[in-house]
């Protein structure tokens, strides 16, 4: 092989090795102005998730070509995530506080705090200052509120999920949640966990209670929408969405989507008690 | 007061203990490998292997999360691997033995033990908040190619320095010049190292999850480009099981799963055992 | 060499761009760890933050003990019932079993060793924490369940560097201990094992290793209260998954404190890796 062959060989490889690391570190370098803006990213509150799921399935049939990608992390994510810019909308089940008031929001939705217990429980109902105790550890045994002996396996969300700072404020009030409570990050994970230990009491979204678990009375009044709705059954916390800046563009037609009646009425359907829509 | 064994007898004790030991091994692999394979391969249709999931992954299918497994997997490959392998040349024959070779390898030697979960939150505030890429298929692979680079480059640099000085020699010696040396002798002889690196680096990206979730988001979308977020099978995996939401295609996930990394380990045997057929 | 050709030239530089490129990233992940974790720690003090019994971070509380304690616990316990199992399963393999049955084994414990941490996690819920809750009390999410499932992950570590260490040692052992009138049995014990100490010792440290690193295995099974345990059936969260949960939504000091967990990390690995290599060396 002549050297100016094996040269030119040679400098072909290295051209593209180079230009495809070249390349690679170029599209790494697009920030920003490559974002398919046909999506809209909406991430947050763990309870508000699948319903903002069922919201955007809704709206990408009727309007193919969108994506509306929907995210949890906990609704101190999601004001997070919108304060820096990386989600469109923001998600949370409770109220802003301080300075995240400077961004826009709108409740979409309410839905109430259910306290829950595994189904072979024989308690069936306890106060709100009992669950409190519960929870700041004062009771430890089922036999001190009415149930068979045994020890209370206390479940609480993560710190930055609205529903606990939503719990917190509703039920604990002063008091603190113990260290010695179990956390799990998401309402479903609660639940699973309830369902399984026959010792467990836990908190979660009352649109997600199933069958698996029972949901509590509290003071006497059943946990229902209904009660919800005429204040009687007072746990009960906000869905929000949260822009930035005022929503415009998709944005604000995917917002704009939920708040109409075809939306809420979707929201209704899966157990939410909605603003702009009742049957 | 000491007890004098017959040395026959010890033995077969030993014996009875380490059979049991192993078996016990044994036992433990078949039962888990088995128990997800069998309540997940009969829900495994080409339904669910085609149709992306629904309703949080209570019904519909897991394709978005393949292609999602398939893409954080190539994005993290192809970055790492180059700057890896490249990485680890340039210290075996480009440089002399010193004390700042020594502090490199130790220190790649110490990124590849850290948890995941560290690259994790790095890749979350570094690509995800920092960089804007948002929650995307980029920001999940670059974070993944972070975090299996200090690996590759410690497996390539023990592949190549083990191959025997007398390669080089020879290959000099017939008038090689360092590239071809390189090229011909050296990569080929180094390959088995230098994929087992590579196939250690997919299964990890492939098994990861809590880094996946905070950097490639958790969308149930099939992604359309390198930014759109995108789920993997380990994390729908994760989201079904932990949430309850659907134990039937949980396990069918997981049975998906265990029959992916069996098809890497086994393609990666059959890779490496090739290359050293051949080289005989 | 000199490298005066263009032809060597130019995959030389090539090379160093790429060399300087990887270990620009690598450092600056060590660095981006250390400028975010450091000013906590100074902050908080190295003592509070070390040895602080409490972690509330929305009052301000930065204590990390708590989950050191649990890291340790739940590491200590996947020793004890891991270690010696691996032990024996590498002994079998190199002393005791047909090469047909070991040609099978040992691909198969490998395979153990890719299935994701988040299967073995969801095993150990399902299987794992109810045996616990009810035989044996507490919640079941459990130091226990958690140091169950992080023995079965080390398991192929540590059996797969055992058994090599063992493979590697010279035949001449076995046939001088034989020679000598050793059972099969003695020779393992007094001579085979000592001799291969050191890679199982470094097996031991890298399985401690990867233990000490594991989270979400670990996260569906110990419940991840923030309080000391009281005993191997309370529940407990290890540095790895304080990390794990929080990291979604930490900003500000809280995040730098992560960071600082990072560190703790950090430098657990590298004195581990240090005594690993040291071992090896001893040879």
């Amino acid at each position: 092989m002549r050297k100016s062959d094996a040269k030119s060989r040679l400098f072909f490889r290295f051209s593209l090795i180079f230009s495809l690391f070249l390349s690679l570190f170029s599209i790494i370098l697009l920030t920003g102005c490559a974002r398919n803006p046909d999506t809209v990213v909406v991430a947050g509150s763990t309870s508000v998730q699948p319903f903002a799921e069922v919201l955007a399935q809704e709206y990408m049939t009727l309007h193919p070509g969108v994506s509306i990608d929907v995210q949890g992390g906990g609704s101190a994510a999601g004001i997070m995530a919108t304060q820096s810019g990386t989600t469109d909308i923001g998600m949370s089940s409770r109220n802003l506080q301080g300075s995240e008031t400077s961004l826009w929001s709108i409740e979409i939705a309410r839905d109430g705090i259910a306290i829950i217990v595994n189904p072979k429980n024989q308690v069936t109902g306890l106060t709100l200052q009992q669950v409190a105790d519960i929870y700041d550890g004062k009771t430890t045994n089922w036999d001190q509120i009415g149930g068979k002996k045994g020890e209370i396996d206390v479940f609480t969300r993560e710190d930055g999920s609205g529903t606990r700072s939503s719990f917190e404020s509703l039920v604990m009030g002063p008091s603190q949640i113990m260290a010695r409570a179990m956390v799990e990050n998401s309402n479903g994970a609660i639940r699973q966990l309830v369902s399984d230990d026959p010792g467990a009491i836990g908190y979660i979204s009352l649109g997600l209670v199933d069958n698996t678990v029972r949901a509590l009375d509290l003071g006497g009044i059943v946990p229902s929408r209904a009660n919800v709705v005429n204040g009687t059954y007072n746990l009960s916390r906000p869905f929000l969405f949260l822009t930035l800046k005022p929503p415009t563009g998709l944005v604000k037609d995917f917002i704009d989507f939920t708040m109409s009646p075809q939306g809420q009425q979707i929201l209704y359907a899966q157990g939410l008690i909605t603003p702009g829509y009742s049957p | 007061m000491h007890i004098r064994m017959n040395p026959e007898t010890t033995q077969t004790i030993a014996k009875v203990v380490i059979w049991a030991a192993a078996l016990l091994v044994l036992l433990l692999l078949f039962t888990i490998m088995i128990y997800f394979l069998s309540k997940g391969i009969p829900h495994i249709t080409w339904q669910f292997l085609t149709e992306i999931p629904s309703d949080m992954g209570k019904t519909g299918g897991i394709s978005s999360a393949i292609v999602g497994t398939l893409a954080l997997t190539l994005v993290a490959i192809v970055v790492a691997t180059p700057l890896g392998v490249g990485t680890a040349f340039y210290l075996t024959e480009y440089t002399r033995e010193s004390g700042v070779t020594k502090v490199i390898r130790f220190s790649a030697e110490s990124l590849a033990g850290i948890p995941s979960i560290v690259y994790g939150l790095f890749g979350f505030i570094f690509f995800v908040t920092y960089l804007k890429l948002g929650w995307s298929i980029l920001s999940g692979g670059l974070t993944l190619a972070v975090m299996i680079l200090p690996t590759i480059i410690r497996t390539s640099e023990e592949a190549i320095r083990t191959v025997p000085p007398m390669y080089r020699e020879v290959s000099f010696s017939l008038g090689g010049t360092k590239w071809q040396t390189m090229t011909k002798v050296l990569i080929p002889s180094a390959l088995p190292g230098i994929a087992t690196g590579i196939i250690l680096g997919i299964g990890r990206c492939v098994a990861e999850t809590a880094a996946v979730i905070l950097t490639a988001g958790s969308a149930l979308q099939m992604p359309t480009s390198l930014f759109s977020p995108a789920r993997t099978l380990a994390v729908h995996f994760y989201i079904l099981a932990s949430e309850g939401i659907s134990l039937d295609n949980a396990f069918a996930t997981a049975a998906i799963l265990i029959i992916l990394i069996l098809l890497i380990n086994i393609g990666a045997n059959l890779l490496v055992n090739r290359f050293v057929a051949k080289r005989r | 060499m000199k490298l005066k050709n263009f032809g060597e030239r130019l995959p030389h530089g090539l090379f160093f761009i790429i060399a300087l490129s990887a270990l620009t990233v690598l450092a600056l992940i060590t660095i981006f760890i250390f400028v975010q974790g450091v000013p906590l720690i100074a902050k908080v003090g190295f003592f509070n933050f070390i040895f602080g019994m409490k972690w509330a971070p929305s009052q301000g509380y930065y204590g990390i003990f708590p989950m050191i304690v649990g890291t340790i616990s739940v590491t200590l316990g996947a020793i004890i019932l891991g270690v010696p199992v691996s032990l024996c399963c590498a002994i079998f393999l190199a002393e005791f079993a047909p090469r047909h049955f070991s040609d099978v084994v040992r691909p198969a414990i490998q395979l153990l060793a890719g299935i994701p941490s988040v299967v073995y996690g969801f095993w150990g819920l399902i299987f794992i924490v109810p045996l616990i809750r009810e035989y044996l009390g507490g919640p079941g999410l459990s130091i226990l369940a958690g140091s169950i499932i992080l023995a079965i992950m080390i398991l192929p570590t540590v059996i797969s560097i055992s058994e090599v260490s063992l493979l590697s040692l010279s035949p001449l052992l076995k046939e001088g201990a034989f020679a000598l009138g050793a059972t099969h049995w003695q020779t393992i014990r007094s001579v085979l094992v000592p001799a291969a100490k050191s890679g199982i010792v470094a097996s031991i440290i890298l399985g401690i290793g990867r233990a000490v690193g594991e989270t979400m295995a670990v996260i569906m099974v110990l419940g991840n209260a923030v309080a000391l345990p009281d005993s191997i059936l309370s529940p407990v969260r290890t540095l790895t998954t304080n990390i794990g949960i929080e990291m979604g939504y930490a900003s500000g000091e809280h995040q730098q404190a992560l960071f600082a967990t990072g560190i703790v990390l950090l430098v657990i690995i590298m004195i581990l890796n240090s005594l690993a290599q040291y071992s090896i060396k001893r040879k």
